[in-house]
């Protein structure tokens, strides 16, 4: 049977939204099914991200309509799975659509209905803080952008019925089954957040100023129940004093949580710096075991939040809370380091709670067949970390194991990657490519503008006086037809707009209505259809503008409208169309290091049929995983690597270059090409392709520290496991002394290596298991086992490992006396210790081969961070790509992470690729910036502005009278160029024409602001 | 025209004040202003540019000369510029160009602004002061 070019993703988070961006793009159909009214999760309601506090919406909104818009995904909002059958490849799925109670093909989010409705519901999205009407959208961005009835409130009164000019609202209108036939399956249904209520100690339900950390983030957001305004629940007034609790449902055995939810560390110290941006006079304190800021600049961001905004972190942990009868305030008691009992009184509480699995994980496996772990999230494996133990049916983001937006990023492209390797041969089967008549050549005719204004039920026309406007526009120049519309984004509109454009032979289109932000590109697809170029379409926005926000100055908001559309009128008769430009791909890709990252790409792109050249430094392949032999979870880290390594050298597609040196890389997306030598002798070749992988892995750090090489029993952890699994040295020792963190988190190395805590678990666990006797102490600053990794942190101190906590500013000290090693920690609450270990056990970092990827990040023209590690386009959102089109990202290359982590963002690194790879053509936007040559002065402060690599000074031949004179030039790679415009105000010259929004168009529209209507 | 050099009442003057805002951030922002129906004065223009590192000194020159009461340039807040660096370019730019304007004394008819795609309430606030200022400030005077 052939397979199926279809994929349903299950959930509408940000996992579910990449995973189907990734897949529609790269070729196949995707329907997402959302369980509300609008894809989103929970990163829409957040207010900030860290590590660099960037606004959750403003990064996230774009994702949604690009979601929304994209042609080959649809999505299934309000709906439920209720069954699956089938095989990979070919499955059928049935689901249910339960009713919106309105008709979303026909509603248009004008938002009419809320306003009259005389029913106040809660607003869930506002975590309860504030109320919404019983017919409401989950929140403004909302994608898709319909309304629904409440139907529990809703009293069906028909009022909103009466008043929808769309005739939107259908009381009756019943569930629907859909049955689907798709490939592959991914799951991305996300997390539940713990509810804190059973921990009755805490408080929360019971006092009004205890709340959850979701809430605060609600009570943070500008768009939230106080604008921003930081307000507690009981009275109103700013809590001057901050609690933050951590580890609320989390790492709590008592409570059957006892793994790590991963995020509460870092998101509790960005709430914390967030209130007190807002509030100067907030003072938050952080009360916690460890700080597990494991993450890329995640130790950079605490060391800020403590020094800069003076958050204060307490290692206690809370286990109750006091409410003062009168005031509302809570009193928190904790045990000072010397063993004092404080009683402090805070204005407000914030549980840290913990990630839980979603309350419908139960029944969907059922449905689905698939396992859960023995926590109730999906279960995986360590070498196949997207894959769900029914094949063919993927996993990604929280619902596999709690964790933060960029790693579920990261895993919605690896289930996307691994869905390629399954149905790659069905790929563009069931996609649909619109047939488009010719461009119809206008760059010679005078522009002959139709406009069309939209009344948008009443949001637009019970303002502004729109047949006023439409008369009025009708009198500007170049303006040849006008009219207008009830809703100009309505279907029967789109056929009038092409209609009247034929008639009235117009080749400029403006429509005055809502947001371009959402709505151009339905509009620019509609000129487009009657051949006109989609560039000679203009948009004013006349309802966020002025009838929304001038809505008691109806005269104003209609002289308001005249101006814009007089100065969009001004532009569009500068318009010019605009040609997007084809460019050739090279259907082969480079993948940079030989180790599991750079494998596990190679190995994905060549199942599709791709040609990889895998270049390593090395003369062997396997990088830094050589030197593991099992992993945290037990898996045999050297068995896989055998098969993995067999895998790529007897893959036919795949060419291995050993012992390779890269000497120069040229070229763009689509088109490189890459010189290196490689082998014994230095051959050298040059090879061409299409993309780039940058997977060149980290290494071990080499201690400086501690008599390290001085002495034999002084070993790293990597010796050490050597030791443990391929001999019996240990079996004699009695006491082992591991200390953490060196060559991490320190001055040098400000940054943590995320895995060395796993690591000394892991090879303690080992030891313990050969000698059940030895003694082992592991002297630590935090214990970063994120996620379920904290079960064998539990296991650990269950086998009596015992850890001693040490500060910074007091690491331990070795002294060697008479052969004797003698270690001295001071543990803030037990004081100096001394210990006499046999051997002692260096738990080394991880960091970058600072030259190597400084002379690669040079030839790649890509930027490193502060340690040296790749820097990735956005820390959040896109974190296997460059700002650079065409290269990507995977592995240790990015940050310090471990194999199930590697082999994932390989995978998405993979599928990333893959979307250029299996194009023919890639096409260039229309806007971008075109150098006049003749006036260019080849100064270069285009190049030095542009973030995109698209700029380069090209040497050419200038002629005079006797002799010629090389001269440099300015040139815009338009494949390369994302149209910011930047460059184009840098030019010192104004050599540089930012196409649509030239210096022309922009100061026609200035020019026109001020002649009066 | 507001080039007329007659004394306006202040109450009564209505200024001119032309807006840019960044595709991503603050043209969101003025959405969710919208959206939220936060009331602002009915004084701003909005242009709309892809990035604020787009908009050139010389546009804000020619609004002047055109007798423009206001210009205020608005973007993505550090850090959040979809273009990575564009509004810093901008920061920057302006900073220079801030000390131009002094010359002409037009700097405090010109401002910066960060506002976000959450900060619809703090588009019409920046709005609403700005505006606020241009009328104390009076009508613009013939360069
Ligand atoms: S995109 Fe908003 S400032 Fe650059």
């Amino acid at each position: 049977m052939a397979k199926v070019g279809a994929v349903l993703v299950i959930g509408g988070g940000i996992a579910g939204i990449q995973a189907s961006i990734d897949l529609a793009d790269s070729g196949y159909k995707v329907y997402l099914a959302e369980s509300t009214t609008s894809i989103g999760g929970v990163m829409s309601q957040l207010d900030k991200t860290f590590p660099t506090n960037d606004c959750a919406i403003c990064i996230l909104a774009p994702k949604l309509v690009q979601t929304g818009r994209h042609e080959n995904i649809e999505i299934l909002i309000n709906s439920s799975i209720e069954k699956i059958e089938g095989a990979p490849g070919h499955f059928k799925v049935d689901l249910t659509q339960r009713t919106l109670r309105l008709d979303q093909e026909k509603c248009t989010g004008c938002g009419l209905c809320a306003q009259q409705c005389p029913i106040e519901a809660i607003d869930l999205f506002n975590e309860k803080l504030s109320n919404i009407a019983a017919i409401s959208v989950k929140f403004p961005q909302a994608v898709p952008l319909v309304f629904s009835i409440n139907k529990d409130k809703c009293i069906g009164c028909g009022i909103c019925k009466g008043i929808c000019k769309a005739k939107a609202i259908d009381y009756d209108l019943q569930d629907k089954l859909i049955t689907l036939d798709v490939g592959a399956v991914v799951l991305a249904i996300g997390f539940d957040e713990y509810d804190p209520t059973p921990l009755t100690e805490l408080g929360y339900g019971k006092h009004l100023n205890v709340i959850t950390s979701i809430e605060f983030e609600r009570i943070l957001s500008a768009s939230g129940p106080h604008s921003g305004l930081i307000l507690r629940p009981s009275d109103g007034t700013i809590p001057k004093k901050i609690a933050f609790l951590h580890c609320v449902g989390s790492r709590d055995r008592k409570h059957r949580k006892d793994y790590c939810s991963s995020v509460c560390c870092m998101y509790t110290t960005k709430e914390a710096v967030i209130a007190k941006e807002h509030m100067n006079i907030i003072e938050p304190t952080i009360f916690t075991m460890d700080i597990r800021a494991y993450g890329k600049d995640f130790d950079k961001y605490i060391d800020r939040a403590k020094d800069e905004y003076g958050v204060r972190y307490i290692r206690r942990r809370i286990s109750s809370i006091k409410e003062i009868p009168d005031s509302k305030d809570l009193i928190v008691c904790y045990e000072t380091k010397n063993g004092k009992i404080i009683k402090e009184i805070f204005n407000l509480v914030v549980l840290s709670v913990g990630m839980e699995p979603n309350q419908k994980a139960n029944e969907l496996a059922q449905k689905l067949d698939i396992q859960l772990n023995e926590y109730g999230f999906c279960k995986t494996c360590t070498f196949s970390p997207v894959e769900t133990s029914r094949s063919g049916i993927y996993v990604c983001g929280s619902f596999a194991t709690p964790k933060d937006i960029p790693e579920t990023v990261i895993e919605a492209s690896a289930a996307a990657g691994c869905v390629n390797i399954l149905l790659s041969e069905a790929r563009n089967k069931l996609v649909t490519k619109k047939e488009l008549p010719e461009e119809l050549d206008v760059s010679d005719q005078p522009p002959r503008i139709g406009v069309f204004i939209c009344h948008c039920g009443i949001n637009i026309g019970g303002v502004v006086d729109v047949p006023n406007v439409v008369e009025y526009v009708k009198t500007l120049p170049n303006v040849v037809y006008a009219e207008h519309n009830l809703y100009t984004c309505s279907a029967d509109t789109q056929t009038n707009i092409k209609e009247k454009i034929k008639k009235n032979n117009l080749n400029r289109v403006i429509v005055a209505s809502c947001t371009p932000r959402t709505h151009e590109p339905l509009f620019q697809a509609t000129i487009r259809e009657v051949g006109l170029n989609k560039y000679l379409f203009e948009m004013v926005n006349i309802r966020d503008q002025c009838s929304w926000v001038h809505m008691h100055e109806p005269e104003k908001a209609t002289a308001k409208s005249k101006d814009l559309l007089r100065m969009s009128v001004a532009k569009a008769s500068q318009l010019i169309p605009l040609q997007e430009q084809e460019i050739s791909v090279i259907n082969k890709g480079l993948v940079i290091g030989g180790g599991v990252s750079g494998m596990t790409a190679a190995l994905n792109l060549a199942s599709q049929g791709y040609e990889i050249f895998l270049v390593e430094k090395e003369d062997s392949l396997g990088g830094i995983a050589k030197n593991i032999y099992r992993t945290l979870e037990n898996d045999d880290v050297q068995e896989y690597l055998k098969i993995l390594i067999k895998n790529i050298e007897s893959n036919q597609l795949i060419h291995v270059f050993k012992n390779a040196q890269i000497n120069g890389i040229s070229g763009y997306i689509g088109n490189f090409s890459t010189n290196i030598s490689y082998g014994n002798n230095g051959k050298i070749i040059d090879l061409e392709h299409g993309i780039i992988i940058v997977a060149t892995g980290a290494k071990e750090y080499q201690p400086k520290e501690y008599h390290f090489g001085k002495d034999q029993r002084i070993i790293t952890q990597t010796q050490f496991e050597k030791d443990l699994f391929t001999s019996d040295k240990i079996k004699g020792l009695k006491s082992i002394v591991m200390i953490q963190c060196v060559g991490s988190r320190n001055d040098d190395f400000p940054y943590c290596s995320r895995v060395c805590c796993s690591e000394a678990i892991k090879n303690a666990l080992k030891a313990k298991e050969i000698n059940p006797n030895i003694e082992i102490i592991i002297l630590y600053r935090d214990i970063r086992t994120y996620g379920f990794k904290e079960k064998y942190y539990n296991f650990a101190r269950d086998k009596k490992v015992i850890f001693i906590r040490y500060e910074e500013v007091e690491p331990p000290e070795l002294k060697i006396k008479n052969k004797e090693l003698k270690i001295i920690v001071t543990n803030p609450d037990l004081g100096k210790l001394e210990i006499n270990p046999d051997l002692i056990v260096l738990s080394t970092g991880l960091v970058a081969p600072i030259k190597e990827n400084e002379e690669l990040a040079k030839m790649l023209k890509v930027p490193l961070n502060e340690d040296k590690f790749f820097l990735e386009a956005h820390v959040k959102l896109r974190p296997i790509d460059f700002a650079t089109d065409g290269i990507y990202l995977c592995g240790c290359a990015h940050s310090p992470k471990d194999i199930r982590e590697s082999i994932a963002q390989s995978n998405g690194a993979a599928a990333q690729a893959v979307k250029i790879l299996s194009s023919e053509k890639l096409v260039t936007s229309g806007l971008v910036a075109v150098v006049i040559e003749e006036n260019c002065i080849g100064c270069g402060s285009c190049v030095e502005v542009c973030q995109f690599n698209a700029i380069e000074l090209i040497e050419k031949e200038r002629a005079f009278e006797d002799f010629t004179m090389p001269i440099m030039k300015s040139y815009v790679n338009p494949a390369l160029c994302k149209g910011c415009g930047t460059c184009g105000a840098q030019c010192p010259n104004s050599t540089i024409v930012i196409k649509h929004f030239g210096f022309e168009q922009i100061h026609a529209m200035i020019s026109a602001l001020l002649i009066q209507s | 025209m507001s080039k007329s050099k007659k004394k306006v009442d202040k109450k009564n003057f209505h200024p001119n004040i032309l807006c840019f805002c960044c595709n991503w951030c603050s043209y969101a922002g003025a959405d969710l202003a919208g959206v939220s129906r936060f009331q602002y004065p009915s004084t701003i223009r909005i242009l709309r540019v892809m990035c604020s590192g787009r908009v050139d000194p010389a546009f804000i020159l020619e609004a002047f000369k055109d007798g423009i009461d206001g210009v205020i340039v608005t973007g993505c807040h550090i850090g959040d510029c979809h273009y990575l660096k564009g509004n810093e370019f901008a920061r920057d730019r302006f900073e220079r160009f801030k000390e131009v304007l002094k010359i002409f004394n037009l700097d405090k008819r010109f401002k910066l602004e960060w506002v976000s795609a959450s900060e619809g309430k703090r588009f019409a606030e920046v709005i609403t002061e700005f505006t606020n200022k241009i009328k104390n400030l009076g009508p613009l005077q013939a360069l």
